[in-house]
């Protein structure tokens, strides 16, 4: 190597050459220790100064709460609390089975209901097709508890279709009612199809249509099109998919709570920890942490391998018109039906809403109506609290959550450090664990001093609530935060850097103010999920600290169903109200994108 | 302008295994050069020019600006000016909030910057642009941009990362001269990545050629086309046939080989090459050297033609001479002549040239 013009080394004798790990000479270190203090992200350590801070975070309000648990599980019992999983008939073992037979009918039901609606919303050209798309994710979008109500108070055995039919045909029962587990399967299925449908819209939006042109071309008959490319494509969104719907069907407790199953994991957890049994209900937490640990490792390792999405820009896939009269009159009356059940919870929420506390017993709907209820819940100093209390306890989770989420989604995307997939996990572990669990983490973690919480006692204060939310919906802001990141080119950081930028003005310069609208659509996300709050709360709640989820299911204890719709309705607005802002954030960024394409 | 070393530099990345992305990398950069490294993607160029601009820190080895130690120094710290292959411009800022970044981290009054910024976009054409958002500018008009905003801060020595890569092949002729242009009126270092030969041809004091890290050759460009260190740099710059000749003598620099048809001719060589008779020779012959003739005229190498592919200012050959493929590019072409004809070849002796392996 080396021309003539090549320089030799001339200053070795002067300047020891460095070899891996710079051992600085004395006459250099005080500069180089100045630079490297200074240097921000390029430092070699840079990294773990931020990292362990986020890290220490993780660890002690996600990881060490799970080890807290195990070790209330079998602190007092031995494993006698995990034998009875074993055993024949105990409730442990039926409960568990229970669990997965719903998860597992909970997945076939969304798929079948989810791809239908792709494929329909996606393929063909019907009337009506434009507002079912829009209000499509609506069932799905309510809080927790009150979609669970509102499913109730529609198909249960008191539920206004079954008594509405019953009225019709004038039988001695209600027509139709949906009890125990298929009331169960109903609200899951309302609730989680959206993520087969999400999912299989999106791969058939990535999908070349030529590819399947291509199979026509070479004679390939729809059935066979449908059995040999379009179904094998769209296998892995299915299959993630179903890992999504059944870890969430898993981690299910208001359907079971309010259709009175109790053999699932989730109610006996609330049962035992209400019987004041807490190592029984850790043993249930534990072994539904574990499931759900598998479920998300197992979806890590399917999302790593290859999708087929394909590259190519191509035509856009044409909707197929309905051109046959029968057909398009059985899709106008399918479109008008299927907005009718999609908009059915929200209404009957709404309807319930201005409905008399007490004047609901044996009619079809209610037969008095009133403003008093929404009076009541803000004029009532006793009955504001519960939104007072949500309001505060989701603001403080969620400014924890988006100054973790984001630097730890900084983290894990743009620095180079040891354990970066461990961090990330450990975000993703606070998200697979389900609420129950994470509520029962807490208690075992926290019902004595500990480290994480400077030597106090969490349980029984105000501070566990927002803790528990946070520990929640921090994977919320924390995914917003990352896509965002994976958006913005890191040689915008690099040259900002490049221009005398230190580290902090370049992130808060670039890197932060153009992540600002994926940060934003995170923290309102984690806000709403904050006032919806239900599944954890009821098991830390004092009668201080009650958010507005537990005093809707305990006004739906003492009847006065009017007031609990009223709180209810108040959090469908806040998600309405949250819902198009974060649209408008979303439009506001492919607005930048269209100029863009349009001047370039 | 300041002159910029790198001594026995090298890199390795922890995920990347043994192998050196940099491997003992020594070059010298004059004071306000233009100096460009050139090679093939995933040569070290972009990770040499990374470490200059302290994105990177060097394995081993160190980098000095001036009499300076840099190696370590982090990025905002170096006064380079940097344009990135695919600008980097701040999307959230106008055309002159870009430009000003810079000036504002240094803390340059108002007035000033706002004049600097002016003179510094009239310097690229851009006059007036300072109002527009970045995704209302036409790729060359961001091009520019980023070439004023690393300008402006008037550095210490600019680095250009293929800067030219994601123009059209018209603007990059355009924009090459014009950034060679503002480099000299300026007087600033710079140090230009890129891996089109005929760029770096065009716009280059010197280059140098690397390939796996390594630096195969520095030199201004016709020493480099005219004068190949080794086959690797007369294979990349521009096209050439690499023939293994015998050798059958020599003097200091100069050696005799043997042709295929048993013939010799004596090849010029770099002083001090080291072949002695019985050794083989590498020796680089260009195809626009090598001249058609018949197979009948003495000192012509006969053989076949193998392919044959007209571009319009010359016609490609390619002639099996004894087992050898030989490519040509013949300006004058006999006419009716087709693959499988058999030619002579003259080769042009005072343009061949030994090359190390």
């Amino acid at each position: 190597m080396g021309g003539a013009t090549v320089t030799a080394a001339p200053t070795a004798a002067t300047v020891p050459p460095v070899t891996g790990e710079p051992t600085p000479s004395g006459r250099d270190r005080r500069p180089r220790l100045a630079d490297r203090l200074s240097g921000g992200a390029s430092s070699r350590w840079f990294p773990y100064v931020l990292v362990f801070p986020l890290a220490l975070i993780l660890f002690g309000y996600v990881v060490q709460p799970m080890f807290a648990t195990f070790a209330e599980s079998v602190g007092v019992d031995g494993v006698a609390n995990y034998t009875e999983f074993l055993s024949g008939e105990g409730v442990a073992r039926s409960s568990l089975l229970t669990s997965l037979l719903i998860s597992a009918a909970s997945v076939l039901l969304c798929g079948i209901v989810g791809v239908a609606m792709a494929f329909l919303l996606k393929r063909f050209q019907f009337p009506g097709r434009r507002l079912i798309e829009a209000i499509i994710l609506v069932p799905a979008a309510l809080p927790p508890l009150i979609g669970a109500i509102s499913f109730q108070l529609l198909y249960s055995e008191t539920g206004i279709l079954p008594r509405g039919l019953q009225q019709l045909f004038g039988t001695e029962n209600p027509v139709l009612p949906f009890t125990g587990i298929a009331g169960v399967l109903v609200v899951h299925t309302f609730t989680m199809y959206p993520f087969f449908y999400l999912a299989a819209s999106a791969a058939l939006a990535g999908m070349d249509p030529s590819v399947e042109e291509a199979a026509y071309n070479l004679g390939a008959g729809r059935v066979r099109v449908w059995r040999t490319v379009l179904l094998p494509m769209l296998t892995p969104a299915l299959v993630s998919a179903s890992l999504l719907v059944f870890m969430t069907s898993l981690a299910s407790y208001t359907a079971p709570l309010l259709f009175g199953v109790d053999r699932t994991m989730t109610m006996q957890i609330y049962i035992n920890r209400t019987n004041g049994d807490l190592p029984m209900a850790s043993a249930y937490a534990s072994v539904l942490a574990v499931v759900s640990i598998l479920f998300l490792l197992g979806m890590r390792w399917y999302e790593g391998r290859r999708s087929y999405r394909s590259q190519s820009k191509g035509v856009a896939a044409h909707r197929r018109e309905i051109t046959n009269p029968f057909g398009k009159w059985a899709a106008l009356a399918a479109s008008i039906l299927a907005t009718v059940v999609l908009l059915a919870p929200v209404g009957t929420i709404a309807l319930v809403a201005f409905s008399a506390d007490g004047s609901w017993t044996t009619e079809v709907i209610p037969s008095a109506y009133t403003w008093q209820n929404f009076v009541t819940i803000f004029s009532d100093p006793k009955a504001f609290q519960p939104i007072l209390n949500s309001l505060q306890m989701s603001l403080l989770a969620t400014v924890g959550c988006v100054v973790v989420g984001v630097l730890i989604a900084y983290a894990v995307r743009r620095l180079d450090f040891r354990g970066r997939a461990l961090l990330d996990v450990a975000v993703m572990l606070a998200w697979a664990l389900p609420g129950t669990v994470v509520a029962i983490n807490l208690i075992s973690a926290f019902s004595t001093g500990n480290a994480f919480s400077f030597g106090q006692v969490l349980i029984g204060t105000f501070w566990i609530m927002p803790l528990a939310y946070f520990v929640r919906f921090l994977p919320l802001v924390f995914r917003s935060s990352s896509a965002t990141l994976a958006q913005i080119d890191p040689s915008l950081e690099e040259a900002a850097r490049n221009l005398g930028a230190s580290w902090w003005r370049a992130f808060g310069t670039v890197t932060l103010r153009l992540m600002l609208p994926g940060v934003a659509a995170g923290a309102l996300l984690a806000f709403v999920n904050g006032v919806g709050e239900f599944v954890a709360s009821v098991l830390i709640y004092t009668s201080q600290t009650a958010p507005i989820s537990v005093e809707i299911n305990n006004r739906m204890y003492s009847f006065e169903i009017g007031t609990a719709a009223a709180y209810g309705m108040l959090q469908v607005v806040l998600i309405f109200v949250v819902m198009v802002i974060s649209g408008r954030l979303q439009n506001g960024r492919s607005a930048s994108r269209e100029a863009a394409r349009w001047s370039a | 302008m300041i002159d910029v070393t790198l001594e026995s530099v090298s890199k390795r990345f922890a995920r990347a295994g043994d192998t050196a992305a940099v491997d003992d990398v020594d070059i010298t950069i004059a004071a306000g050069e233009f100096f460009t490294l050139l090679g093939p993607s995933g040569c070290g160029k972009t990770t040499t020019l990374r470490m200059v601009a302290g994105f990177y820190f060097p394995t081993s080895g160190r980098i000095r600006f001036g009499a300076e130690d840099v190696t370590r120094r982090p990025p905002n710290k170096r006064d380079t000016g940097m344009v990135f292959q695919n600008y980097a411009l701040f999307p959230h800022m106008s055309v002159a909030q870009n430009v000003a970044y810079g000036l504002k981290i240094r803390k340059v009054g108002r007035a000033d910057a706002r004049r600097r910024v002016e003179e510094a976009l009239g310097q690229v054409h851009l006059a007036g642009y300072g109002g527009r958002r970045i995704d209302q500018l036409s790729g060359g008009q961001q091009q520019r941009v980023a070439l004023a905003r690393a300008l402006v801060i008037r550095p210490r020595t600019l680095l250009l990362d293929e800067p030219l890569s994601n123009l059209d092949a018209k603007l990059r002729e355009e924009t090459r001269t014009e950034i060679r242009r503002i480099q000299k009126e300026s007087g600033t270092t710079a140090i230009y990545v890129t891996h089109d030969q005929a760029e770096a041809m065009a716009m280059s004091d010197r280059i140098a050629v690397m390939e796996s890290g390594r630096v195969q050759q520095i030199g201004a460009p016709r020493e480099i086309y005219h004068r190949p260190a080794t086959a690797f740099v007369a294979r990349f710059i521009g096209r050439s046939n690499v023939l293994s000749l015998p050798v059958t003598g020599g003097t200091d620099d100069s050696v005799t080989v043997g042709l295929p048809d048993g013939g010799e001719t004596v090849v010029a060589a770099p002083v001090g090459h080291g072949l002695r008779a019985g050794e083989t020779a590498l020796v680089s012959v260009r195809p626009e050297h090598i001249g058609l003739t018949s197979t009948t005229e003495p000192g012509a190498l006969p053989g076949r033609v193998t392919e044959l592919e007209f571009t319009g200012m010359a016609t490609n050959l390619i002639v099996d001479v004894a087992g050898e493929s030989v490519q040509v590019a013949a300006i004058d072409v006999p006419a009716g002549l087709a693959v499988g004809d058999q030619v002579g070849l003259r080769l042009t002796r005072e343009r061949m040239w030994v090359v190390r392996p």
